[in-house]
């Protein structure tokens, strides 16, 4: 039994320690927006904040994680989201970015590690962020223009 | 907020106790039929049901029952438009449910009795069926008002879920009106709109209803269903095509805590566990020996040394115009280059998976469902059921690109195996792990193309020999009879019979060597390796005559003003002609274009690239044009050129599935590269104003990018790229 601080609950989990976060996520605490790729974080599909850093859930394994403060995507989706995850998902909608929508849980959570990193990202700190999450609809064009959307919106209160 | 109710939701939450955690799940919508189970059960509980695809509810709510596969392109969107444009509904009201499996009511009409998506084909053949689904129930609710209001029929205005009696000020929204229209007699005759009096069609501002979902993580795809009892499935499979399970120990497997089964199938040995984990360790402890007598042990180089010899030999005519031979015999120049492409997986995100339940009456199957009447069939035929008994719930796909709507059924089939090897027990949701997905087969076939092109001494040209090797898709599938004729497979050749250049000597030859290497159609199918080939050569053609590619193209569409059209229209945007900015000192910049159709849609693209001194090569822009009759949704056919072209820039930059002594050698993404973030060109699409039926927009962008990048990098350079994914070594300097 591991116990978890996930979205701000603690939760317990029964499997080994070596178990990867996404599976105790996905299998056994039913949080199914984090989602699987390729298990060897190689896609980024199953990205996670760790202490508020994007992590690779699918090699991370939750003996690891003891004392430290697990946010997915759902943790990111309710109304008490802080401003930067609200505006990042408000983006995302206003710019259509999903296709199959596959990875987007995991290339909001890459863009929501970003923005608050850096509130307004170059071109080339976009490339850096985000060149981890792979989308094979190839979305990105529209993914960066809605990370740009989201940091003037942010920058501006809203305004624009 | 218009909504899309979101998979299997009921039977999710049924099963998810631990769902308080996170997800929000609207109260309202876990009371409704989530796609897949919702034809059938709208149709019962709807006030105004006046045929298969459109519902209006007593509370207003308008439902359009799809039968097509969302897995990105935005067909759930696009069919709604539709719908909702004859109807007149408000669009905040529109929501999409998946059709259930019927081909009597559902089937593609492109495909006679099939129930399936795939072709480009979902908006095309669904564009007159669904207008006058959605006119029938307009003109219903339009007689329910005159009724009411004793007025003539004609006298009454709908506009966003609303009629109107403009004289008598008077006003009734669809939900008043929608049970009195619910019993009047549906109208066998319709009056369509006029395309001029559109409000949603051709409209960019209108929404994706599944977007929303598809960011805060609450759109159901197959791998999230979670069924009481149910066990996840991973299947060992045997690492060459051909070989089969011989036998098995499973001793360390069984002693892995959670594993609850290991079975034999056809394919393979599968580990059914209590989560996916468990699973996986199973199978990473099972030791299996395979029958490998009949397996194929054949590497990429030899498929490649047989199939360049099979290039310089007649195949069997596909087209033949005049005397290619005499004129290339008789040229003043000729010119001849051969083009390979690789085998290509589809490496779609999501994994390829399905989940399964036997019960008293049947079996009922959850997947992204691509191909329900041949998955109907197949699944029956493992189970000993019929057809009917074999319910499928039609979820979200996390992309396909063809590989989902599989001829034999593969991964549903094995799913079948699985829970009939094990009684019917459990649920099962069989799961392949990226690597299973990778090594599976099915590929975009390799192919090797040879050409052959007559100048005269004028520059035009007079000949063209276009030999094709590489394997048949449809030979040995339910597609056979009707698109393999006499030993040309229409999938092989499309592009390149259907070249449009008015050349007078014309022929195209083709060679469909067997192999047991399984291949299966990719996005664009034929139109992947023959918009290459064709678009690459008649690019040297035109340097080896000195023309501009543009006008050299122009000159030979005259009778074709569709590719004429996208090819002026990406031009000029892309400013053809103008010189490019320099780049950096030692860097070569260019300009390529190509023009191919495929699915009746037209596309040309202009590519701009600079290569460095190291050879390696950057996309920088790409100017899209398309021509895809009415657009339904311009930003949803925007972002298919967009998505469309990356995949193909992908596989032009990076992709390949290689073999060594018959075993796969790719196995993820670190391997089968993807395109990523910092690749991607800047895109501009443009959409030609068109009044022709709509025609698909899922596949034509894709195959397009790849020579528009090659004719750039020789404009940058004068090297021609004859070889994908490109290998860029001979840029170097």
């Amino acid at each position: 039994m591991t116990t978890l601080e996930v979205n701000g609950r603690r939760v317990s989990v029964s499997a080994s320690p070596d178990t990867p976060l996404l599976w105790a996520l996905r299998d056994h605490l039913q949080l199914t927006g984090t989602k699987y790729g390729c298990g060897i974080a190689a896609c980024g599909a199953c990205t996670v904040h760790v202490d508020g850093e994007p992590t690779r859930a699918c090699v991370t394994p939750i003996g690891a994680l003891a004392g430290k403060r697990i946010t997915t995507i759902e943790g990111v989706s309710t109304s008490q989201a802080d401003k930067v995850s609200r505006a990042v998902q408000d983006a995302w909608v206003e710019v259509q970015v999903p296709q199959c929508g596959y990875c987007q849980s995991g290339q909001v959570m890459a863009a929501v590690a970003l923005l608050r990193a850096k509130a307004r990202p170059s071109d080339a700190d976009i490339d850096a962020a985000m060149n981890g999450n792979v989308c094979r609809c190839v979305t990105y064009v529209r993914i960066r223009e809605a990370i740009k959307v989201a940091a003037r919106r942010l920058a501006t209160g809203g305004a624009t | 907020m218009t909504t899309l109710v979101n998979t299997s939701r009921r039977d999710f939450l049924r099963g998810s106790a631990g769902l308080a955690l996170g997800i929000v799940a609207s109260p309202a919508l876990a009371q409704q039929a989530g796609p897949g189970r919702a034809g059938g059960e709208v149709a019962a509980n709807a006030a105004l049901a006046p045929n298969a695809f459109v519902r209006v509810g007593v509370d207003g709510t308008v439902t359009v029952v799809a039968k097509h596969l969302e897995m990105g392109q935005g067909v759930y969107t696009g069919l709604a438009t539709i719908v909702a444009e004859e109807l007149d509904a408000d669009w905040s009201s529109v929501r999409v449910e998946a059709a259930p499996a019927d081909a009597a009511r559902y089937n593609n009409l492109f495909w006679g009795e099939s129930q399936g998506t795939g072709g480009s084909t979902a908006i095309a053949n669904s564009w007159e069926q669904l207008r006058k689904a959605g006119a029938a129930a307009r003109a219903m609710l339009v007689q329910a008002a005159a009724q009411r209001w004793k007025v003539p029929a004609s006298e009454i205005t709908v506009a966003k879920g609303v009629a109107s009696h403009v004289a008598t000020n008077r006003r009734a929204s669809f939900a008043e009106l929608a049970a009195d229209a619910g019993r009047l007699a549906v109208p066998q005759d319709v009056v369509l709109k006029d395309p001029k009096d559109f409000v949603y069609i051709g409209k960019a501002t209108l929404p994706r209803l599944d977007a929303r979902a598809k960011t805060d993580g609450t759109a159901i795809f197959t791998q999230d269903v979670h069924l009481p009892g149910m066990l996840t499935a991973l299947v060992a499979h045997s690492p060459r095509f051909g070989a089969r399970p011989k036998s098995f120990d499973a001793t360390a497997a069984r002693k892995v805590a959670g594993v609850v089964d290991v079975v034999q199938i056809p394919t393979g040995v599968a580990v059914l566990a209590r989560d996916f984990w468990a699973a996986k360790s199973g199978r990473d402890a099972l030791k299996v020996e395979w029958d490998e007598s009949q397996a194929f042990r054949k590497g990429t180089d030899e498929i490649l040394a047989e199939y360049r010899k099979l290039a310089g030999t007649p195949g069997k005519p596909a087209r033949r115009e005049g005397d290619a031979d005499r004129a290339l015999a008789g040229a003043a120049q000729v010119f001849a280059a051969t083009y390979e492409f690789p085998y290509l997986a589809h490496a779609a995100m999501e994994p390829m998976n399905c989940v399964m339940r036997l019960g008293p009456q049947g079996c009922e199957v959850w997947n992204g469902e691509q191909f329900q009447t041949g998955d109907q069939f197949a699944v029956a035929g493992v189970l000993g059921l019929r057809p009917a008994q074999v319910r499928l719930n039609m979820l979200y796909a996390g992309g396909s690109f063809g590989r989902r709507a599989n001829p034999w059924s593969d991964y549903v089939v094995e799913t079948a195996h699985i829970v009939k090897a094990t009684g019917g027990k459990a649920p099962v949701k069989l799961v392949w792990t990226r690597e299973d997905d990778m090594r599976a087969g099915m590929y975009r076939p390799l192919f090797v193309h040879a050409l052959e092109g007559a100048l005269d001494a004028k520059g035009d040209v007079i000949g063209w020999r276009h030999r094709l090797v590489g394997q048949s898709i449809l030979t040995g599938t339910a597609f056979e009879n009707m698109l393999v004729k006499e030993g040309i497979d229409v999938t092989s050749v499309e592009g390149a019979t259907t070249l449009p250049y008015a050349i007078p000597n014309l022929t195209v030859e083709l060679h469909s060597p067997r192999l047991p290497v399984t291949v299966q159609w990719w996005r664009s199918v034929g139109s992947t390796h023959t918009a290459y080939a064709t678009e690459v050569f008649i690019d040297e053609l035109a340097a080896a005559a000195g023309r501009d590619p543009v006008e050299m193209r122009r000159a030979l569409l005259a009778k074709h003003p569709r590719h004429r059209g996208v090819l002026d229209l990406a031009v000029e945007k892309a400013g053809w002609g103008r010189p490019l900015a320099a780049g950096q000192p030692g860097e070569r910049r260019g300009r390529g274009v190509a023009v191919h159709e495929s699915f009746g849609s037209f596309v040309a693209q202009v590519a701009e690239v600079t290569v460095k001194p190291d050879g390696s090569l950057r996309v920088d822009r790409v100017t899209c044009a398309v021509d895809c009759g009415i657009a339904i949704n311009p930003d949803i056919v925007a972002a298919q050129m967009e998505g469309g072209l990356g995949y193909g820039l992908a596989a032009a930059m990076h992709s390949k599935i290689t073999l060594a002594d018959g075993v796969v050698e790719q196995s993820n993404f670190h391997d089968y590269v993807p395109l990523r973030m910092s690749e991607m060109p800047a895109v501009e699409v443009h959409i030609v104003a068109s009044a022709a039926p709509p025609t698909g927009v899922g596949e034509p962008g894709t195959p397009v990018v790849a020579p528009a990048v090659a004719n750039a990098v020789f404009a940058a350079t004068g090297k021609r790229l004859r070889t994908l994914p490109f290998d860029t070594s001979p840029l170097n300097g």
